[in-house]
């Protein structure tokens, strides 16, 4: 009776020190492994389903009033974009700028600042959630993404929409993690893309929308976090499947880890 | 193994404490919650400042604020800011790691998951691991609430909640006196109330709180934005409950090394648990006497 007493004891504390030993000096290696982050990725699967059971088609982000307006709307990622083609384009006050919408669609368009200007425009106050933690309250005019879509005319097999950049990002090191340097781009599912808050905003808090948060024109698809909300938009493809694209993840920031759904 | 003091041997007796559902479901808890500390602050690492209301950045006034300061001749050393106070915690938060090589961040390596600072991966933990804990804790309340554990073993009955009684225990608990015989067979009332506010009150709140951050969530119930005052007062709601749930951790595993570590481990294990030999008659518990 002693003997099994003393070697199930003896079981359990070397299974409390391994379960602790793997824990305290694993975690790294653990984090690291590629089969463990790939059971941990399912979980975005999981939530993501989740959340679009629940949420109505819909169902709108929290609308806040003039009042709410954060005093300083922090500014993140690229600050200036430096490739030549962007100094270029603003040195002129982006009067040779043009939205191109191809891929997969009937009609690809090219639209300028002004004919942007003269669509329908939705007005919206909306809280800004950055992954790092942080929210930031601002007020975005611009016309809705849908109705472009319509007319651009969508062909059946469009599932995405990939938002492409002007600006090139690195070294965040607020993040941490992988600090390669890229592209910046993102992308949608259409139940985002069709979203009557998703928009594309050329009017920040009343003024055109500032260099340091994505002039001429920025993404906001406002149910998601901050890194999908593109800055510095040049071109909107509709894709099938985004795994051509960089690292193949569907946005810059997924590529290097993120999740792609980032409702949460 | 043990006597009574009457000097005739009798047999410990033992009982079946714990469910075999309580026990998996209470150790795959302690993965999930170690996990999710840790992994948590790896996440409150990336932006290591609270506020309360909708919104908050850096520009914003924080409620509390680890960072690091360069003092004069101290040169820089970790401070944590509860408005305009600041508390020096170099070595621990704010600046740490070897002395030739401080690290500015603001919860330490070693208590971060992963240790070195990667906010893309500590997300990945963490949100795998909130639905461990969900489902995790969906079968501990539904067993439990239909096999009538939480009723007849953590509800606590009118007569314990007298304070007399709640008092009498107190003082049995500072004394590390524990209780024998029948009053071994069942939990205390501060067992009782300390397992039900983790179980009703912290753990749904920090549930609450952590979908109350995600945009998403937002859309499907932003009436919890109301109840919680914002999505950055729902993320220090979040901390405050995942410090509360850290604090029962110490106080539980304290009192489990304090009040028979083996014996308490191994019910939770097997579930068989060996009550304590009455000193007394049953009818004089709650525990042993006080000296007069």
């Amino acid at each position: 009776m002693n003997g099994i007493l003393m070697s199930r004891r003896r079981l359990l504390l070397s299974g409390a020190a391994g379960a602790s030993g793997l824990l305290l000096v694993g975690c790294d290696s653990l984090s690291r492994n590629r089969s463990v982050k790939r059971v941990l990725a399912r979980a975005e699967g999981l939530t993501f389903a989740t959340q679009r059971a629940l949420q109505p088609r819909l169902a709108l982000a929290r609308e806040f009033s003039e009042a709410d307006l954060s005093p300083v709307f922090k500014a993140n990622g690229t600050m200036r974009p430096d490739t030549p083609q962007y100094l270029d384009l603003l040195e002129q006050g982006f009067a040779n700028w043009r939205l191109v919408i191809d891929g997969l669609v009937d009609r690809a368009m090219a639209l300028s600042l002004a004919d942007l200007g003269r669509l329908p425009a939705r007005t919206q106050i909306t809280r800004h959630d950055c992954v790092e933690g942080w929210s930031a309250i601002g007020k975005w005019i611009g016309p809705q993404l849908g109705p472009i879509l319509k007319t651009a005319g969508l062909r059946p097999n469009a599932r995405y929409v990939v938002f492409h950049c002007a600006d090139n990002l690195g070294n965040e090191p607020s993040k941490g993690g992988d600090q390669s340097a890229g592209r910046y781009y993102e992308s949608i599912d259409l139940v985002d893309a069709f979203h009557p808050q998703t928009i594309l905003a050329h009017s920040m808090n009343g003024a055109p929308l500032p260099v340091r948060h994505g002039a001429p024109l920025r993404l906001r698809v406002e149910r998601q976090l901050g890194y999908k909300q593109a800055k510095y938009l040049m071109r909107i493809e509709a894709v099938d499947s985004f795994e051509r694209f960089s690292g193949g993840k569907g946005g810059f920031w997924e590529d290097r880890g993120y999740e792609w759904y980032a409702g949460i | 193994m043990t006597a009574n003091t009457h000097g005739s041997p009798a047999p410990p007796e033992r009982i079946r404490r714990h469910s075999v559902v309580t026990r998996l479901t209470h150790w795959l808890n302690v993965l999930a919650v170690v996990v999710l500390v840790m992994s948590g602050l790896q996440i409150f690492n990336a932006h290591p400042r609270l506020y309360w209301g909708q919104a908050g950045a850096n520009a914003d006034m924080p409620f509390i604020e680890i960072t690091s300061v360069v003092s004069g001749a101290d040169g820089r050393r970790g401070v944590v800011r509860f408005g305009r106070h600041a508390v020096d915690t170099t070595g621990f938060l704010g600046l740490s790691g070897s002395l030739d090589d401080p690290m500015r961040r603001g919860f330490p390596a070693w208590a971060t998951l992963p240790g070195y600072q990667d906010l893309a991966t500590g997300r990945r933990w963490h949100l795998f691991f909130a639905w461990v804990l969900v489902l995790n804790g969906a079968l501990y309340v539904l067993y439990n609430a239909a096999s009538g554990h939480l009723r007849r073993d953590l509800w606590p009955t009118t007569r314990e909640l007298a304070p007399t009684h709640v008092w009498s225990e107190v003082k049995a608990h500072i004394r590390l006196r524990w209780p024998t015989g029948e009053a071994d067979k069942s939990y205390n009332v501060l067992q009782k109330l300390t397992y039900l506010s983790v179980i009703a009150v912290a753990l749904p709140l920090i549930l609450l709180t952590g979908l109350t951050m995600s945009p998403g969530f937002n859309a499907i119930a932003p009436w919890l934005l109301d109840v919680l005052g914002g999505r950055q007062s729902a993320r220090t709601l979040h901390f405050i409950a995942a410090a509360f749930i850290v604090g029962f951790i110490i106080v539980h595993v304290g009192l489990v090394l304090l009040a028979g570590p083996w014996n308490l481990m191994r019910s939770m294990v097997t579930g068989r648990y060996t009550v304590r030999p009455d000193r007394r008659s049953p009818a004089q518990s709650p525990y042993a006497p006080s000296a007069s």
